[in-house]
């Protein structure tokens, strides 16, 4: 303890104290402010970027989703017009198809009746021909037959023989 | 150092009859010490004439009147120094007020009795915190305008104290101190470290100076932490000293604990900052001491084994005082950060003590 005291020389005291003094003043003024300054803002700068940086892939991600969502909408959408399409395509031909199976049937039923009636008509027609033609015929037959006698028995006696057959 | 060693080591014994083991212990607590000139290194010509290489320093002396001359007139302590009438001696690195003849007179303990002026000289040790200081400011207000100049990226040789600059900040002083009160301490935390590192690291140069291992200057530094610390200190660090049991205790209690729970404190608050300035001081001596005694005894051994040997040693020793150069730099600084700490407390802590 003696020895440092001693040792201790006050001048050298003096100076250190003048001199550190005047160097922290001026680092201060000089160096330490601007510096200290300077790193900070730097970090707030930092940390400023990567927070916007972080802002900006979860912007992008909601953008990718938002567009993958209206893709997934739009491919939906397209998939149930064609869906849709196709209904209405298979609905129209069945449809034409039932019309026109209905149409037809009535058309063959109409014919069919036509046919029918003319059949008929045609039928009756030839009938009444038939008949005024067996009439005229008998007529003749007869007008020729029984102009004499003997062929008018033998008629007789024909039809007799005839219903016997029978 | 080791060119002065080189150079000291290889006179011859010289004609006091003192031998090589003592010189070299003279020669080192010569180094240790300030000087008045600034010495590279000396040798004996082939006259035994001592010729010193380097130049000298100013001596200020305050004695009845400022006394300002060349050290040279001292030529080393071998001659009296004659300035307006006054004899001055320089002896064992102090300045003694003489008769004509350089007559020094001895007290029972054998130390000079003579009177002493107050001598504020300009001595290598404040030639070299000089020269620190200028170095510093250059690169760090270099640094601080590369800031500017490039938009926030540091350029030049500061570039390199930047990340020390952030540790510091980061490492020492935030959780130090806090958050809060951290900023006001900065400039203090980053001087001084810088300040003791390049002291110490110019301490272990060739040329080098044994500057922060002298007290003075270790008492200078723990002096401003001391003042730092105790005019900062907030209400609660004065309430831990002269109170720091709280409401823990009735004041019947405290009655009986305080006279001796106070004292420690107040004790604690000097022995912190004494503690600083001890540890720095003993370190770097004591670094010194070693490194030159190494080096000194390859002059001893004189031998093929010996001398490689010890060698060997003082490159390893150098190497570790390298770290131990940074290593003080950081426990004074965060020893400095911690106090700082204390003093800055902001909290509530009645119950915890």
């Amino acid at each position: 303890m003696e020895k440092l005291i001693e040792e201790f020389s006050f001048g050298l005291f003096f100076w250190q104290t003048l001199l550190f003094g005047f160097l922290l003043f001026l680092l201060w003024k000089f160096a330490w402010k601007p510096i200290l300054s300077a790193v900070n803002e730097r970090e707030d700068g930092i940390k400023d970027a990567l927070a916007a940086a972080e802002e900006a892939k979860k912007e992008m991600q909601n953008v990718t989703a938002d567009s993958e969502k209206l893709l997934k909408e739009a491919r939906a959408e397209r998939e149930a017009m064609l869906k849709e399409a196709r209904e209405i395509k298979d609905k129209l031909i069945a449809d034409s198809k039932e019309q026109a199976k209905v149409e037809g049937d009535k058309m063959m039923k109409q014919a069919q009746a036509a046919i029918e009636s003319e059949k008929k008509a045609a039928v009756a027609d030839i009938k009444s021909q038939v008949a005024s033609l067996s009439v005229e015929i008998a007529e003749k037959v007869i007008k020729e037959q029984l102009s004499n006698k003997d062929k008018q028995l033998k008629l007789v006696d024909d039809l007799l023989g005839d219903i016997k057959l029978n | 150092m080791s060119a002065n060693s080189f150079a000291k080591e290889n006179e011859p014994s010289d004609e006091s009859g003192k031998d090589l083991k003592t010189e070299i212990k003279e020669y080192i607590q010569h180094h240790l010490k300030d000087s008045h000139d600034f010495s590279l290194f000396s040798y004996t010509n082939d006259a035994h004439e001592h010729v010193y290489v380097g130049f000298p320093l100013p001596v200020i002396l305050w004695d009845d009147g400022l006394k300002v001359f060349s050290s040279s007139k001292f030529h080393h302590g071998e001659e009296v120094a004659e300035v307006d009438g006054n004899y001055y001696k320089l002896y064992h690195g102090k300045i003694y007020k003489t008769n004509a003849e350089g007559h020094i007179d001895y007290d029972e303990e054998h130390h000079p009795s003579n009177a002493k002026p107050i001598d504020f000289s300009i001595t290598k040790s404040v030639v070299m915190i000089f020269i620190t200081c200028l170095l510093m400011f250059f690169l760090f207000s270099g640094l601080a305008k590369s800031y500017a100049k490039n938009g926030g990226i540091p350029t030049g040789v500061g570039r390199f104290f930047e990340p020390i600059v952030l540790y510091i900040r980061d490492d020492i002083a935030r959780p130090n101190i806090g958050e809060k009160k951290y900023k006001r301490y900065m400039p203090y935390l980053l001087s001084i470290f810088f300040f003791i590192w390049f002291l110490n690291i110019f301490g272990l140069t060739p040329l080098g100076v044994n500057v922060t291992g002298n007290i003075a200057i270790t008492f200078a530094l723990a002096l401003l932490t001391f003042l730092f610390t105790n005019l900062t200190g907030t209400k609660d660090y004065w309430m831990h000293i002269f109170d720091p049991l709280g409401d823990t205790l009735p004041w019947y209690g405290k009655l009986f604990l305080y006279p001796i729970l106070v004292p420690i404190e107040l004790l604690g608050v000097f022995i912190k900052p004494f503690s600083l300035l001890i540890r720095l001081y003993a370190n770097m001596q004591a670094g010194h001491i070693v490194l030159m005694s190494l080096i000194g005894l390859m002059f001893l051994f004189k031998s093929w084994l010996g001398s490689p040997l010890s060698f060997g040693l003082a490159f390893a020793i150098s190497l570790i005082e390298v770290l131990v150069a940074l290593l003080q730099a950081y426990i004074f600084t965060m020893l400095s950060a911690l106090y700082f700490g204390f003093a800055a407390v902001e909290h509530d802590h009645a119950e915890a003590h």
